[in-house]
């Protein structure tokens, strides 16, 4: 058994990647697997290093495939596992995010966002993965993404993905970007003991009673794992509460996917974050994330200082999307101006959840993301 | 008068399965079930310690085994059974992992897993049940479908050549390496058997009749006359050049192809993971 070594504390400057494996570790996490890949490579490297001072397992696979399967290998056999990479490996992991769904593996996949579509623009910052996280894998499912706008959240909301994980037995998407990724800057890491940390509920039940896909009333089951007797079994197919195939059941089928959508969906309330600044009496609010989100608090700054009467709602969960905080921002605000550097994807989810309330999207591709003065010129034609 | 009443006769080897799984998928005349046989038998011999065995499958006819099985068990997402494992070896090597699965799951879309898992040498044992193609899906050409063979994605005769699975298997870094047909149910279960015994990477290989779908085809309508092809070609040759080891009409070399010594992945990972564990306590008392 390994014995247990203290995390890092203190002030420290480093860069988002090593941030996010530092998180990591503060979190428990003990496996990762992954496969180089720009501008996420940073994380794994860093890993390799860290990982066996505490015990913990670093295994680079032959692809984001084999990554992925590894990681819920290890996940069901207890640890807490997690992968690192960017849109191309992104794209290939999406099967097996399918399977994680369905076999309700906790794990982390960070997604460090660079330009695509395909190989892109591997050393740029992008957001053009963020769909993808809710709608990569085919079927439905609930799932969750956050977004870290800092090299200090890297850290911070690499440790929540890992407490949502375990929470609700579903693969959580840390979707960061390349200047978050690459930024150096400050990072205050507390003491162990200061570090909320989550784990996955056990079974109460004797193995003969055990049904591995039975929730309780938090729509989550608790997770057997190999080797502790429980002689379970756990399948990409549809199952019923045993965890057995029912291929030809659409009561099992609609019973199964249901919950799996309901389980984040019915929790949002519990698992959304935001961050609003301003927004008492704004009439321009922008809604912005990630590293788009530092220039858009600058440009309300500016704005206010101009007697511009503009707001700031910071989306740090992605997914499940914060509906009911976007709706209630729109009742007051005369325009809501969405910047994403992309053609244009959570935009449609504010429009959606907006209502009558105009939005404005404000786009950006490339090397740089949207700067304070561009988002102000938006608020100031829209004022 | 008097009364006697029957008694309920538990099978010996009820314990392996989950009797509330079956009946099994599989056709009649399919090889699956001797390898499930086979294995259970392996299993009973050794009094593998079933809490600590995990069989994991990928997709196909012979992926249902893991299911079959009364041991913790997964069935994984088409060809991703041995990426899965590692991640299940790696992170508890008391385990006894085992996949079962068939020959287009496991060297077609799963080869690059196959290739890489032998490589390192990671202790999961790998049971392959080839049937020469496509079963699950109604018949179509695989990695594995000899030369001219009709399947209903080869009509005009498979011009693809196959892989040789001893002789990759070998070439990758495999520490056993064997092949028996399904007629070779003793020789099959001490293969097994050895290779549960064994450190690091080990692939056993079982020709697995496939009457319904392939033999349909290829005028073997049959188990009998695919088990009676398995008995005419099959020629022992133990230890034999594997690369000389290719399926053909005419000849289905078997036996034992590899058995050597070699240090697993898991336990040079838990080696390495130990003394510098150790080494960064030391450092910070």
């Amino acid at each position: 058994m390994p014995k247990v070594k203290s995390g890092l504390t203190g002030v420290h400057f480093m860069n988002g990647d090593v941030a996010c494996a530092e998180g990591a570790i503060a979190a428990g996490c003990r496996f990762f697997a992954g496969y180089p890949i720009t501008p996420a490579t940073e994380i794994a490297e860093h890993l390799s290093q860290r990982m066996p001072e505490f015990g913990g397992i670093y295994v680079q696979m032959e692809d984001e495939i084999a990554s992925l399967a590894a990681v819920i290998g290890a996940s069901y056999s207890g640890l807490k596992a997690m992968t690192a990479t960017s849109g191309p490996g992104f794209s290939l992991m999406q099967e097996n995010i399918g399977l994680a769904v369905m076999t309700e593996a906790p794990c982390v996949i960070v997604d460090v966002m660079r330009g695509g579509p395909s190989t892109g623009q591997p050393t740029l910052p992008g957001q053009q993965d963020v769909m993808q996280a809710k709608w990569g894998s085919h079927g439905d499912y609930g799932i969750i993404a956050l977004t870290p706008s800092s090299v200090q959240e890297m850290f911070d909301l690499t440790v929540e993905a890992f407490n949502l994980s375990e929470a609700y037995r579903v693969p959580t998407l840390l979707m960061g970007d390349e200047i978050v990724g690459h930024m150096w800057e400050k990072v205050v890491i507390p003491s162990a003991d200061k570090i909320k940390t989550v784990n996955r509920k056990k079974p109460n039940v004797p193995p003969e009673k055990y049904m591995p896909f039975k929730p309780d009333d938090d729509l989550v089951p608790p997770m057997a794992c190999f080797g502790e007797g429980y002689h379970f079994h756990a399948t990409g197919l549809t199952h019923n509460e045993h965890g057995y195939p029912r291929t030809s059941s659409s009561e099992v089928q609609s019973k199964l996917v249901n919950r799996l959508c309901d389980k984040i969906q019915k929790n949002a309330d519990k698992i959304v974050r935001v961050e609003e600044v301003m927004l008492e009496d704004a009439d321009v609010v922008v809604v912005a994330y990630g590293i788009v989100a530092r220039a858009a608090l600058s440009a309300i700054k500016k704005a206010r200082e101009k007697g511009i009467k503009a707001g700031l709602l910071r989306l740090i969960t992605l997914w499940p999307f914060p509906e009911e905080r976007v709706a209630k921002v729109a009742k007051s605000a005369k325009t809501i101006v969405v910047a994403e550097m992309n053609c244009g994807q959570m935009v449609r989810e504010v429009e959606r959840a907006a209502k009558e309330t105009p939005v404005v999207f404000l786009s950006k591709l490339g090397e740089e993301p949207h700067t304070p003065l561009e988002i102000l010129e938006a608020i100031r034609r829209k004022r | 008068m008097v009364q006697e009443t029957v008694p309920v006769v538990v099978h010996p080897f009820s314990k392996y399965l989950r009797a509330d799984m079956m009946p099994h998928i599989w056709c009649q005349g399919c090889g699956n079930g001797i390898l499930l046989n086979c294995f259970v038998h392996a299993l009973d011999e050794l009094q593998t310690d079933l809490n600590k065995l995990v069989v994991v499958s990928g997709i196909g006819c012979i992926g249902r085994t893991a299911g079959y099985m009364n041991a913790d068990s997964f069935h994984t997402t088409h060809g991703r059974a041995l990426a899965f494992s590692t991640g299940v070896k790696l992170a508890n090597p008391e385990l006894e992992v085992v996949v079962i699965s068939g020959d287009g799951d496991l060297f077609a879309i799963g080869g690059n897993h196959f290739i890489h898992a032998a490589r390192r040498n990671i202790g999961i044992k790998v049971l392959c049940a080839n049937n020469l193609n496509y079963g699950m899906t109604g018949g179509q050409q695989g990695p594995t479908t000899p030369l001219e063979s009709v399947t209903t994605t080869s009509p005009y005769g498979n011009i693809e050549h196959p892989f040789n699975l001893v002789h990759l298997a070998a070439a990758s870094g495999a520490t056993y390496v064997a092949r028996w047909t399904s007629l070779h149910v003793r020789q099959l279960t001490q293969s097994i058997k050895k290779m549960l015994q064994k450190e690091g990477f080990c692939f056993v290989e079982m020709l697995s009749p496939c009457p319904e779908i392939y033999g349909r085809y290829n005028k073997m309508r049959s188990g009998l006359e695919m088990m009676s092809w398995f008995k005419r070609a099959s020629v022992v040759e133990n230890f034999s050049d594997p690369s000389k080891a290719e399926i053909t009409q005419e000849k289905i070399a078997v036996g034992e192809f590899v058995d050597i010594e070699k240090l697993s992945y898991e336990k040079m990972v838990h080696e390495k993971i130990s003394k510098i564990n150790e080494k960064a306590i030391e450092g910070v008392s």
